[in-house]
C-alpha cells in the first residue's frame, strides 16, 4: 500500500476522534475522542518511519504511546475526583473557573 | 488485488467503524469495547507496516491497559449514580462541519505529498533495534519518560486518596 493510504486512513481516524471531542457531553467520552485522535497521529508516524526506513518514528511513537497511558490514568483520576465533588461528569455543567 | 491489500482494507474498515462507534453509540460502556476494537485494528495496522513491536506495545498498554483503565472509570462513577450513564451529543452538525473541514485541510497536504523513501534500510529486527536505539542516541528520553511516569503515578494516588 502506498503511504498515502495509511495518511488517508490516519486523516479519517482523527476528524472522528474530534467530531467525539467536539460532540461529547461526557467528560470520559471527550477522553475517549482524544484516544481516537493521538491513535491517528501514532498510525502516521509509523507510515513515515517505515516508508522513509527512519527509526525515529517508532521511538516517538513509543514515546506517545506511553505519556498517553500516563495521561489517560491521571485524567480519569481528576473525573472521579470531579464526579465525588459535583456529583456529575457533564462538561456543560463544569463551569467553575468560568470567568 | 493482493493479500496486503485486501488485508489493509480489511483492517481499515473495521478501524473506521469502530472509531465511529466510540463516538456515537449512547452508551458509554459500549463506546469503550468499540475503543478497544479500534486500538487493537490500529495495532493490526502497525503489523502491516512491519512493526510488530509496536503490536505488542499496543496491545499491552492501549487495549490492556488504557480500556482497563476507562472501563474502572466508568464501573466507579456508575456504582455511584446507581443508574448507566447514558450520554447525549450535542452540536452534532457543527461537530461534523469542523471535522469535515479539518479532514480536508489534512487531505491538502497528503496529496501533495513528495515521494516517499524506498524503505528497503528498515531493519530486519526491529525489537532489536528498537532496543539499541533505547539505551544509545535515545537513553535521555527514556530516563525522562521513567520521571514522568512517577509523577503521573504520584499525581493519580494524590487525586484517589481519601479525605483526611
Amino acid at each position: 500500500m502506498p503511504l498515502g493510504a495509511y495518511l488517508t486512513l490516519a486523516a479519517l481516524v482523527f476528524a472522528i476522534g474530534l467530531f467525539g471531542v467536539l460532540t461529547r457531553r461526557n467528560a470520559v467520552g471527550i477522553l475517549l475522542g482524544i484516544e481516537l485522535m493521538l491513535n491517528a497521529v501514532n498510525i502516521n508516524l509509523v507510515a513515515f518511519a517505515r516508508f522513509h526506513a527512519d527509526l525515529a518514528g517508532i521511538m516517538f511513537t513509543l514515546f506517545t504511546i506511553s505519556i498517553t497511558v500516563a495521561e489517560v490514568a491521571v485524567g480519569l483520576a481528576i473525573v472521579i475526583v470531579i464526579f465525588r465533588v459535583r456529583r456529575t461528569v457533564d462538561a456543560d455543567h463544569l463551569d467553575l473557573l468560568r470567568g | 488485488m493482493t493479500v496486503e491489500t485486501l488485508a489493509f482494507a480489511a483492517v481499515a474498515v473495521v478501524l473506521l467503524a469502530s472509531s465511529l462507534g466510540v463516538v456515537l453509540t449512547p452508551n458509554l460502556f459500549h463506546a469503550v469495547l468499540y475503543l478497544a476494537a479500534a486500538l487493537v485494528a490500529t495495532g493490526v495496522v502497525f503489523l502491516l507496516l512491519d512493526a510488530p513491536f509496536l503490536f505488542g506495545v499496543q496491545l499491552l498498554l492501549y487495549a490492556g491497559g488504557v480500556v482497563t483503565i476507562v472501563v474502572f472509570a466508568i464501573m466507579l462513577t456508575e456504582r455511584l449514580v446507581g443508574a448507566s450513564i447514558q450520554q447525549s451529543s450535542r452540536y452534532l452538525i457543527n461537530g461534523a462541519l469542523l471535522s469535515a473541514a479539518v479532514f480536508v485541510g489534512v487531505m491538502g497536504f497528503v496529496v501533495q505529498l513528495p515521494a516517499a523513501g524506498d524503505g528497503t534500510a528498515w531493519p530486519a529486527d526491529l525489537t532489536a533495534a528498537v532496543g539499541r536505539a533505547l539505551v544509545g542516541p535515545y537513553a535521555v528520553p527514556l530516563e525522562l519518560l521513567g520521571v514522568l511516569l512517577v509523577i503521573a503515578l504520584l499525581g493519580a494516588l494524590y487525586f484517589a486518596r481519601t479525605e483526611p
